[in-house]
């Protein structure tokens, strides 16, 4: 058997912090063979990505590592430094997840990258920039030469991380080690990161390490998989035996909470309740449009609108729950934030039970609170952290039914803490005493005490953990069934909308491409970039991943200041001018209840 | 969970009884100060140099005052130099001054004098500074943009030179000295305010209180307050050890306390003319201003560790 | 950035203004006045007196007269020293201080940022804490301190350092001869290094623990490559930020170190006119140092929109 690439055996990474010491790692063994990739999964506090900076050396400063670590057969832990460097950058590399932070600020794009393959190769300037362009194009950067003169906070995303991408293969490396490379990224862009990996693999012959939380990017790139959790490797396998005959009770956990955009019905999970066949209208939003003044540079400041939400309408009826899926810079969140009034809106109405809600005083709105409340994304920051949980989830009883005593008050929240599945014994405990799936019932909680009809959850599972995440949106599943009231349930993960949403309504830069019910919008999709959005999400089933057609359009976010981007899907109708008023899309009716905008 | 009669009250109670006292971030951080060995002696060494400041001269042989023409310029009798051209015995453990005052009771008259300046300079600057700068910051918009313009400006002015002028023209009475200094340092403390009440209002949990139909009153008094208190005890503990600075640096240029008042900065300036041939003169003032400050900023150090951990 | 510049400049005259306007009418309101002596005067010289110097008329009158000529840069005849006008001692002394300034922030610059450095990549260890105490030193004792203390130690008592005699003159400016400076500018650069080793090292520690620093080590490149290349550009910036408060604190710091060591500088100038009610001379240093203060904080802000990319000074 040839030697493996990589073998790391007996590996133990611990902390040792001001509260005691902290095991990060325990007694790690695996290996990588030549040309395999292995995926590492696991939630957050299973040592996935310690693991691997450990055994580059890349460890913060109270870290200990023990064990061997062996590249080609060599022991590389405990390596002095200047060997290590021989290594790292140029035989083993390693992407990071946020590219941003993760380059240099001061620097040019190329001066980064020509300075890797300088250290590594003597190369002559001119030879460098050659090869430099060369690998750029490999990781399909268009316009290479002058991305190259750039400075990385002038790319997007999608772009930075093709960048680390780029450096990392540049000297030709035998391992190349991904850390959670496109967590931060969007779907659309993370399928391309993705693809771009798979080909690389392929072609370059490299070894990868994967490491993610998402099953389903592990499962379209893995060959071998490793599930960790806390700190211990507890299943490896072959992606396929993983995939579809898990031995393990965590490995089958996480799967199962794994939402699956083929499956949004699963046995196991909350049932959607059916909708009354009549329920009343409750939220009437007819073309909102919120836009913000921006000033771009200059001598005299032109002020260009960013159009946040450009021109929104829907319905919203009793008992329903209508998803809101869109990438970043589509609106959703200002959607959200207009609607419930916490917004000024520009233009348009929003209605509540007949009642339009434009021309209210500050008064009425408050007393309207009691109807309509939000859940916020994270759950720690939406939390004041000098209060305790228990008076966060009193304030709004308090405000707005300031008639009921303290201890009716009391009995009200721990009726609720226990509804949420918090201990009521906890209501003097502080938020950051709490994980985050516990804060996030907090909020919940919160938002539920007053008995709202309307609750808006602006990405309330997405900062969460899977497994935490799929009990979440148990939770809310099953608090809508008992109490009735409307959900407005925004999200960029298209798996999880369809699990909780009758309806689902897709969004882009401001405008909505399609509206349609949760059948329909997974069966038949009709506007391309619903198309693209469906497509560009990984499922946790390799043989699916593997036979998924390549994605046809390069989607690029564009700027939001720029008016032509509005007519990416209708082309036909473009003027080329950045700030001329343009067309816009209409939304047809193609079936009862499917709404589609023009497109070609 | 069906519970009936008095095992309802009985489980009621069991339940109350079990809630168990939260650790708030104020019980962290005073875990965290205590654990700090350079804050902890500060306070302590402080607290001792405040106390004997009070209370020891009360029953001090000499008065801060008590001129004796036969003492002028007298060591300590334990002073190490043999080459000094007299000694003062008795209970000068600090030795005399240049008309024969003991120079230890002027040295704790001093610390009284510095320390009360701290005090309430830091004081008259914290009021204005937070008043100014909480509304800035919570106004917001053009109101806030125009504040922060008055405060840019006047940050500009080199304002050492009107503390000077103000001194002259009010012909250095205390309470001036008080109002001056604290006109000058309020100007930090104000952009500080801002900052953290800006910071305050962008977070989510203030959102949630709108939603939660709070009003604006309630907003800062239940969440802005309490999160920005923090901050501000930090750059008070920062700027007492400033406002005594200047005390001392005007009083050596002569504007600042004036006789028989004493304060650490006029007997610096004192010691310094007599250098050479008194050095104690400068020496122990000097220590004691400088341990003061030493303690000081340990302990606004301390406290920035303990309120905000990953400031390391 | 031109517009930018420009603006701030624009911007800054009303800020002067209020200066001129604050210390005029400041000024005029301490009692006494400039010409008063232990005798008094007869009344008919006091009354000329005042004629020539327009004293006699009305405040706001003088306030426009004053501005009237300050529009052509006239400061205007020093009251006191009757023989120059402020233009001339102030051209006199400003090269002195100002001398003495830079050469006190150049050093400060250069200490500091090395000190800071090497506190920040020896963090939590003996360099570290070494620095930082000195740093504390540095700052928690003032001029006024350290000047008559080094004067003792360097002046008076000599010191004897591998068998050379080291005396330094303690006052006098010698026209500027490096040794007469020696001590001033110790003394007026000792708190700024202290200041800058602080911030320098702090903002270090934060560079060092941040995500592109792993990615460089990650690319293998050598230490010295990461620290001068990667790290070091960004933890300046802190620095370049510090420039305008520095110069005020190297301006108060210039009266203390002009006072003790007798250099003819503009700082005692400027004391010196307070006390003794020489309105003209005190309006000229102020001007001046307010004119400093406000381009240093003009540079400061350009040099950061230079050095930082990410910042685009039309927010």
């Amino acid at each position: 058997m040839a030697t493996p690439i990589f073998e790391v055996k007996n590996l133990d990474v611990r902390f040792s912090t001001p509260d005691g010491e902290v095991r990060a790692v325990n007694n790690a063994n695996f290996r990588i063979e030549e040309g395999e990739c292995l995926g590492v999964v696991g939630e957050s506090g299973s040592g996935k990505s310690q693991l691997f900076l450990s055994t580059l050396g890349l460890l913060a400063g109270n870290g200990r590592v023990t064990g061997s670590v062996l590249y080609r057969g060599r022991e590389i832990l405990g390596l002095p430094e200047k060997e290590l460097n021989k290594l790292r950058g140029s035989k083993i590399t390693m992407i990071f997840q946020d590219p941003l932070t993760s380059l240099t600020p001061h620097m040019r794009v190329g001066a980064q990258l020509i300075e890797t393959l300088q250290v590594h190769r003597s190369v002559p300037a001119g030879e460098a920039e050659r090869r430099v362009l060369e690998t750029l194009e490999l990781v399909r950067i268009p316009e290479a030469k002058a991305r190259m003169g750039q400075y990385p906070h002038e790319l997007s995303g999608g772009m930075r991380q093709r960048v680390m991408i780029a450096m990392a293969v540049l000297c030709g490396p035998d391992l190349l080690i991904a850390d959670e490379p496109t967590t931060a990224l969007d779907v659309t862009v993370q399928a391309q990161i993705l693809e771009i990996m798979r080909d690389l693999k392929a072609e370059l012959k490299t070894a990868i390490a994967i490491v993610s939380h998402d099953m389903g990017v592990i499962a379209g790139l893995a060959d071998h998989v490793q599930v960790m959790r806390r700190g211990d490797i507890v299943e490896t396998g072959s992606v396929d035996r993983i995939f579809y005959a898990p031995k393990h009770d965590y490995t089958k956990m996480l799967l199962d909470a794994m939402p699956r955009i083929d499956q949004p019905d699963r046995p196991g999970h909350a049932r959607l309740m059916p909708l009354p066949l009549q329920s009343r209208t409750l939220l009437d939003v007819r073309d909102l449009k919120v836009y913000f003044p921006v000033r771009t540079g200059g001598l005299f400041a032109k002020r260009k609108a960013l159009r946040a939400v450009d021109g929104v309408s829907f319905q919203l009826n009793e008992g329903e729950t209508l998803g809101v899926v869109g990438e970043s810079g589509c609106g959703k969140s200002t959607l959200a934030r207009a609607v419930l009034k916490l917004l000024p809106k520009t233009d348009g109405a929003v209605v509540w039970c007949g009642r339009d809600l434009g021309p209210m005083q500050q008064e009425d709105i408050r007393k309207l609170r009691e109807e309509l409340q939000i859940v916020f994304q994270d759950p720690l920051a939406s939390l004041d952290p000098r209060m305790t949980i228990g008076q966060s989830i009193a304030e709004p009883l308090r405000t707005l039914k300031p008639q009921l005593s303290r201890d009716e008050v009391r009995k009200e929240v721990r009726e609720m803490m226990e509804r949420v599945g918090l201990e009521p014994g906890w209501i003097n405990r502080y938020p950051h005493e709490f994980s985050g799936g516990q804060n996030q019932r907090v909020g919940i909680a919160r938002a539920m005490i007053v008995k709202p009809r309307l609750v808006v959850c602006d990405e309330a599972v997405s900062a969460l953990d899977v497994s935490i995440q799929a009990q979440i949106v148990d939770l809310l599943v099953r608090l809508q069934a008992e109490f009735g009231m409307s959900l407005i349930f925004i999200s960029h993960d298209l798996s999880v909308v369809r699990q909780v949403s009758h309806r689902v309504m897709v969004l882009y830069l401001g405008r909505v491409v399609e509206l349609a019910g949760r059948e329909t919008i997974y069966e038949n999709p009709r506007h391309p970039y619903t198309r693209a959005l469906i497509r560009a999400v990984p499922v946790p089933d390799p043989k699916m991943e593997r036979s998924k057609p390549r994605a046809k359009i390069a989607l690029e976010l564009p700027s939001p200041l720029d008016t032509r981007a509005q007519l990416t899907f209708l082309k036909s109708k473009l003027i080329d001018d950045p700030d001329a008023e343009q067309y816009r899309p209409k939304l047809i009716e193609v079936a009862p209840g499917h709404l589609v905008a023009e497109h070609d | 969970m069906i519970a009936t009669g008095t095992s309802a009250a009985n489980a009621e109670l069991m339940t109350n009884a079990v809630a168990v006292r939260g650790r708030s971030l104020w019980v962290d951080a005073r875990r965290r100060l205590f654990r700090n060995k350079a804050a902890m002696v500060s306070i302590v060494v402080l607290a001792l140099i405040a106390l004997t400041a009070i209370f020891l001269p009360l029953v001090w042989p000499y008065a801060y005052d008590d001129i004796d023409f036969t003492l002028v310029n007298c060591a300590p009798d334990w002073w190490p130099d043999p080459d000094v051209m007299c000694h003062s015995g008795g209970w000068h453990i600090f030795g005399s001054d240049s008309v024969g005052r003991d120079l230890f009771v002027r040295v704790l008259y001093g610390a009284r004098v510095s320390l009360a300046v701290g005090l309430v300079a830091t004081f008259v600057s914290l009021v204005i500074g937070v008043v100014y700068g909480a509304t800035a910051g919570f106004i917001g918009g053009a109101i806030d943009d125009v504040m922060m313009r008055v405060v840019d400006v006047l940050y500009s002015l080199p304002f050492i030179f009107f503390v000077i002028i103000l001194m002259v023209i009010f012909n250095q009475s205390i309470w001036l000295m008080f109002i001056a200094i604290g006109a000058v340092e309020w100007l930090t403390m104000a952009r500080i305010v801002r900052g953290q009440t800006l910071s305050i209002k962008e977070k989510e949990f203030i959102e949630a209180a709108r939603a939660g139909g709070v009003s604006q009153r309630g907003i800062i008094g239940r969440h802005i307050v309490p999160n920005v208190v923090g901050p501000v005890i930090i750059y008070v503990t920062l700027t007492i050890p400033s406002v005594i600075l200047s005390e001392s640096f005007l009083s050596f240029l002569g504007l600042g306390i004036r006789e028989p008042l004493t304060s650490w900065g006029v007997l610096i300036s004192e010691g310094s003319n007599q250098l050479e041939s008194a050095p104690w003169m400068l020496i122990f003032p000097a220590l004691f201003m400088a341990v003061t400050l030493f303690c000081f900023n340990f302990i606004g150090d301390g406290l920035r560790d303990a309120l905000d951990p990953k400031d390391r | 950035m031109l517009s930018y510049a420009v603006r701030r400049l624009l911007g800054a005259i009303p800020t002067l203004f209020v200066v001129i306007t604050l210390t005029f009418f400041m000024m005029r309101a301490a009692p006494g006045g400039p010409f008063d002596t232990q005798r008094a005067l007869p009344p008919e010289i006091a009354a000329n007196i005042n004629k020539v110097y327009n004293l006699d008329k009305p405040l706001i009158v003088q306030y426009g007269l004053y501005l009237e000529r300050l529009a052509h840069f006239d400061l205007g005849p020093s009251f006191k020293n009757r023989d120059f006008t402020v233009t001339e001692l102030i051209a006199q002394g400003l090269p002195v201080s100002a001398r003495l300034g830079i050469l006190a922030i150049s050093f400060a610059i250069v200490f500091g940022v090395t000190l800071g450095v090497l506190a920040a990549l020896k963090q939590n260890r003996a360099a570290d804490f070494g620095v930082m105490t000195l740093a504390m030193i540095g700052i928690t004792i003032p001029t006024f301190v350290t000047a008559p203390l080094l004067t003792l130690v360097f002046g008076v008592y000599g010191l004897s350092v591998f068998g050379h005699e080291i005396e330094l003159p303690v006052a006098g400016w010698g026209g500027g001869a490096p040794i007469n400076l020696l001590l001033p500018v110790t003394v007026l650069a000792l708190p700024q290094i202290a200041i800058i080793a602080r911030l320098v090292r702090g903002s270090m520690v934060e560079v060092l623990h941040s995500n592109y620093i792993r990615t460089a080590r990650a690319k293998g490149l050598p230490n010295r490559v990461v620290v001068w290349r990667h790290a070091l550009p960004a933890a300046i910036l802190p620095l370049v930020s510090y420039l305008g408060p520095a110069i005020a604190g190297l301006l108060t710091g210039s009266l203390i170190v002009e006072t003790i060591f007798s250099l003819p500088g503009i700082g005692r100038y400027f004391v010196n006119g307070a006390l003794n009610r020489d309105y003209t001379l005190v309006m000229g240093v102020v001007i001046v140092y307010a004119t400093l203060v406000i381009v240093m904080n003009l540079i400061s802000d350009l040099l950061y929109a230079v050095l930082d990319p990410r910042v685009r000074l039309d927010k």
